[in-house]
């Protein structure tokens, strides 16, 4: 069983993700398409970022010991997301089910990056990834999403503030820093990935149909009948 | 003092400047004895005066729980073990070894990336890729190759040795055999195969390690000399009857050790 690389997958199956800052709005984009495609009969499985049973203690622990440097960080995300790829991901795309992805490898190489590791050697880390049928980047403003942040959660965490960095004594101000630079990042990717982007700022059922929309482009009635509900 | 050389792309945020220390790996296939003539090399290193720190694969402080969690319970996909490692890897390289070298210890490694490049490779990993995500490793002073004859004579150690067959050095997961003995002589040959590949590529230095454990250290003794100073370290002559009160300097390390010689 050799590895494949990124864009040489062949499944029956399809795998959308949804991509973005935190407060993007992702997440509720993505579970109601998840609503919508399990209403209209479709096999559909979902997968997140940093689900794997086998690494998520090792990651909880460094996290709060504070172990991590970029590079562990990025490798130790790398390990998770390979297990997702192949329980979660590769799986269910051969029996020709819909996978759902919260987060990808872009996030990573969005933050990887942010962090001061080399593009072309996270992307390289991350090529056994399946390529996404379809990849949506929900793009907001800085301010809106961090304003977004702030109103569902009382306190920032360490590395999710990027205070690994040094960047800012202040944990606010060093998250603004951190989240300008991701999504500097995500910019880049929209061409280099093709992601889909869709304007975060609009109206969430606006989004939801201009998501439907685009991922009814992909859908065949073959994929219903090949798991029978 | 030498510069910082990396194999592919460097680590980010880590200074690129000299060191006093040296990077010793000894590398091998499983069952050869390395853990014995790492441990012998550091008594020995000990004794001429240089600080020694040694370490080994699925020993760091981020992931060794983890990985010994996963591996026992044998879910571990083939892509996640081999990133699992390069994660242990990058973890003691950066909180390890390198804070060692740049204090002047040396460094003694129970395998490096190459052990990890072949077990990768031979469970269908791309050879690039994995080399690729290794790029960050640093390159040694000296890899010191222990090469056996034959994979017979490896079962027969490690028979010999009492610990018996463990399911991931036989290579169980690849279901390359009925048995244990099977699969194990199946798998060390495949490795054996990479690691033949690797000598030139990374230029290592081969030890037959076939030979009684006194030859293979003397050997290996010779080899770390030629990276290592190993003159007798000269003591300050007492002038007269007078015991003298070497002032020796704090200093650590391989550099170091010139500055305690003078001292009057």
């Amino acid at each position: 069983m050799n590895m494949i690389s990124y864009g040489h997958h062949r499944y029956p199956g399809r795998l959308f993700v949804v991509e973005g800052t935190d407060g993007s709005g992702k997440s509720t984009q993505l579970s109601l398409l998840h609503q919508w495609l399990k209403s209209e009969g479709y096999s559909v499985f979902f997968s997140e970022w940093n689900s794997s049973p086998l690494v998520k203690d090792t990651t909880r622990r460094a996290k709060k010991r504070r172990l991590f440097t970029p590079t562990t960080f990025s490798l130790l995300h790398a390990t998770d997301f390979a297990d997702r790829t192949e329980r979660d991901i590769i799986p269910p795309l051969k029996a020709g089910a819909i996978v759902l992805a919260d987060r990808y490898i872009y996030t990573a190489f969005a933050r990887d990056v942010a962090r001061g590791c080399d593009r072309a050697w996270v992307r390289e880390v991350y090529k056994f990834a399946v390529k996404p049928t379809a990849a949506f980047f929900f793009r907001a403003p800085l301010d809106v999403a961090i304003d977004r942040i702030a109103a569902g959660r009382p306190q920032l965490k360490f590395y999710e503030a990027g205070m690994d960095m040094d960047w800012a004594d202040d944990e606010e101000e060093s998250f603004k820093i951190f989240q300008g630079k991701i999504l500097d990042e995500y910019d880049h990717m929209v061409n280099e990935f093709g992601l889909t982007v869709i304007d975060g700022t609009q109206a969430i059922r606006t989004q939801q149909r201009q998501m439907r929309e685009i991922v009814s482009r992909f859908l065949k009635e073959k994929l219903k009948e090949k798991v029978p509900i | 003092m030498k510069e910082l050389k990396f194999y592919g792309t460097a680590l980010p945020n880590v200074e690129i400047e000299p060191y006093p220390g040296k990077l010793i790996v000894i590398e091998g296939t499983d069952g050869v004895g390395r853990s014995t003539h790492v441990a012998l090399l550091r008594t020995w290193l000990e004794s001429a005066g240089y600080a020694v720190l040694d370490t080994g694969m699925t020993r760091s402080v981020l992931a060794e729980r983890g990985i010994k969690d996963a591996r026992s319970g044998h879910t571990l996909g083939r892509l996640t073990m081999q990133l699992y490692y390069a994660t242990d890897f990058a973890d003691r390289l950066e909180n390890e070894i390198l804070p060692a070298l740049r204090a002047g210890f040396i460094v003694l490694t129970d395998r490096y990336i190459y052990s990890a490049i072949a077990r990768a490779v031979v469970r269908g990993a791309d050879a690039n890729w994995i080399r690729s995500i290794y790029g960050i490793a640093l390159v040694p002073d000296a890899i010191l190759y222990l090469r056996i004859k034959s994979v017979e004579e490896l079962a027969a150690r490690v028979l010999v040795s009492g610990r018996g067959f463990d399911y991931w050095e036989s290579g169980m997961d690849l279901g390359l055999g009925n048995d244990y003995y099977d699969s194990f002589v199946a798998y060390q040959k495949l490795l054996l195969k990479e690691f033949d590949r690797m000598k030139t590529e990374y230029s290592f230095q081969v030890i037959d390690a076939s030979r009684p454990v006194k030859r293979v250290a003397t050997a290996l003794r010779q080899l770390v000399k030629k990276v290592v100073d190993l003159d007798p370290l000269p003591l300050a002559e007492p002038p007269g009857k007078e015991p003298a009160k070497a002032e020796v300097k704090e200093s650590a390390g391989v550099d170091g050790r010139a500055a305690a010689t003078k001292a009057p």
